[in-house]
């Protein structure tokens, strides 16, 4: 098959685009060499270059902000949608590595390794947002995946740290396989991979019947193992409460948050002509997601499980801006897994501390008193559960309310109900920690593990969780379109040096 | 001349086969052996399709899927070999710290 030539395939412009994710991906290389020579003494100098390799990505993000610039023959795109999830993901590597540094001395996990496959996930999250083919959104979804794998069986010694990892791969590959066998059925149908493409060849009505089903289908299935929606959730409580605190956080907002902006992208903007084809399965796996997600909660004693759970109901929330279908819909899931990743990191923040020489922190019961002798940490506690649980006037609160109206103005009434009665159930847990925390008498002294790291994210966290819920954000984005590409070539050229 | 559909039909007996095999063998090796069956009857539908469509996105496509497969398994054996360290089976009805 003879084609254009290679220069027309790639131009200096399609790799300034893909810049925050190569300086991403390789300073993740120049660490791992750096982790060999530093002197056991200046271990902080892995994770600081962790934390400016970020901060250098979100500074050429910020610049290639909004330029609408699709890259690589339309596999690439970097539009407002994509900026504002690559927000989400660097706000969350950044608290997860603030939170890590000490838990991973106190665990003797203390490897450069660590921070390494964390910044790895990163550039396969930020692939994922801007991705706009099939191809890429697939590579990106593995590249967030792998690393996290062994993240979570990073406790190495931990028979409970390995077997997470283990049923986490086998979950996650079998999910993989099943979302591929659904692209490559979407492929047949339809002749492309690429979002645009399958939209317009979807418009013309001529791909439909049972083979399309079994693939939507498919699809959903893949991607609900991926943001741990019921009926595939059973791999994130063994997974959650496996893994090392830090990454339990990370994953929860992450690499979530990565699989809700591919999510939306593949069936709001590829598969929306087929909107009556899938939305009824998405409605099943949200409302699933959230009964089964909260009323499992409330029989956990572990709190990273209950966590789980609990992250289970809320994938179920987001899932409903999903079922929408409408512009409000999506920014209101946007801005709910933007609160989702400050309140989690939050409350898995307070969990980390709590993790100090041979006190676990990891039951329910382990809180009780804690208000007596730590009253600001307590107090930190109640906002993240309050934030959880969506109790005004914080964050939580507004992001369900936002998911809320977002389906009455669909006028899909019965599904708000269903959702409002489910954050009645979700409060019950919540507000049982925050009992036990005020009401009970501790059975013996708290140590707390706080570090500088963790007290900077405790407070950025409580500050936007706070901030967010009385002065929420009203901007809406954008739906994700590409432009003409010679304007794009023009807003490139004005930013390139 | 082989019709493109049996192409389709091998690659859906693949799957099925594989899909069972995670769902219903024990030990951790087979099961990851299933998946690789099913990622494989993934690339025997993309070929065909290309092959049908004429495209090459199906053979690219592929050759990204046999790559990635190829991480993915490694990163599996790593953890089955702590995981075995520690547990001293294969089998996963034995491997049950985590409840609930």
């Amino acid at each position: 098959m003879s084609g254009p030539d290679v220069a027309t395939f790639f131009s200096p412009g399609d790799f300034l685009a893909i810049l925050p994710e190569m300086v991403i991906a390789g300073m993740a290389c120049v660490i791992l060499m750096v982790d060999l020579v530093v002197p056991r003494t200046k271990r902080w100098v892995v994770p600081a270059l962790s934390v400016l390799s970020v901060a250098a990505a979100a500074w050429f993000s910020w610049n290639l902000a909004g330029s609408g610039v699709s890259a690589f023959s339309g596999m690439f795109v970097l539009d407002g949608y994509a900026a504002f999830f690559k927000l989400i993901f660097y706000i969350v590597a950044v608290f997860a590595v603030f939170v890590s540094i000490r838990y991973i001395k106190t665990e003797e996990i203390d490897l450069g390794e660590y921070y390494v496959l964390m910044l790895f996930s990163l550039s396969g999250m930020m692939i994922m947002a801007s991705g706009s083919d099939l191809l890429t959104i697939y590579l990106g979804l593995e590249l967030a995946s792998l690393p996290v794998y062994a993240l979570v069986g990073f406790l190495q010694k931990s028979r409970k740290s390995n077997e997470a990892a283990m049923k986490y791969v086998i979950l996650g590959a079998f999910s993989s396989a099943i979302l591929l066998y659904g692209i490559s059925l979407i492929y047949g149908l339809t002749g492309t991979t690429q979002l645009a493409a399958i939209s317009a060849a979807l418009e013309t009505g001529a791909v439909s019947g049972p083979l399309f089903t079994l693939a939507v289908i498919m699809l959903v299935a893949g991607f609900g193992f991926k943001v741990a929606g019921f009926p595939f959730h059973m791999w994130a409580p063994d997974a959650y409460e496996g893994a090392p605190t830090p990454i339990t956080a990370f994953m929860a907002a992450g690499p979530k948050a990565a699989a809700f902006a591919v999510i939306m992208r593949v069936f709001l903007e590829g598969l929306f002509p087929a909107y009556d084809n899938w939305q009824m399965a998405i409605a099943a796996v949200a409302v699933g997601s959230m009964v089964v997600g909260n009323i499992t909660a409330i029989m956990q004693t572990s709190i990273k499980r209950m966590l789980a759970f609990s992250s289970v109901g809320h994938a179920g929330y987001a899932l409903l801006g999903l079922v929408a279908g409408s512009e409000e819909g999506i920014a209101s899931v946007m801005f709910y897994l933007l609160v989702y990743a400050f309140m989690n990191l939050g409350i898995f923040g307070i969990i980390i501390m709590m993790r100090r020489d041979s006190q676990s922190g990891d039951q329910i019961s382990h809180y009780a008193g804690l208000a007596k002798s730590n009253r600001l940490t307590a107090l930190a506690m109640l906002v993240f559960l309050f934030s959880l649980a969506g109790i005004p006037p914080t964050a939580g609160f507004v992001a369900k309310f936002y998911v809320f109206m977002a389906l009455i103005h669909k006028g899909m009434i019965g599904l708000a109900v269903v959702a409002a009665l489910m954050s009645a159930v979700a409060a019950y847990y919540y507000i049982r920690i925050v009992m036990l925390m005020y009401m009970r008498e501790p059975e013996k002294e708290f140590l707390l593990a706080s570090s500088r790291g963790i007290l900077c994210v405790l407070i950025i966290a409580l500050a936007a969780v706070v901030a967010l819920g009385v002065y929420p954000l009203t901007y809406k984005p954008r739906p994700a379109r590409r432009s003409a590409v010679g304007q794009e070539r023009n807003e490139m050229e004005r930013w390139y040096p | 001349m082989v019709p493109v559909t049996w192409y389709i039909a091998l690659s859906a007996v693949l799957f099925m086969i594989g899909a069972a095999g995670v769902l219903t063998r024990r030990n951790v090796i087979v099961i990851l052996m299933s998946i690789e069956l099913m990622l494989n009857s993934v690339n025997i539908n993309f070929m065909a399709f290309s092959y049908l469509l004429g495209d090459m996105t199906g053979q690219i496509f592929t050759i990204f899927t046999i790559t990635v497969a190829a991480a993915e398994v490694a990163v599996a054996l790593g953890i089955l070999i702590a995981l075995v360290r520690s547990n001293k089976t294969f089998n996963v009805d034995e491997i049950d710290a985590l409840k609930g």
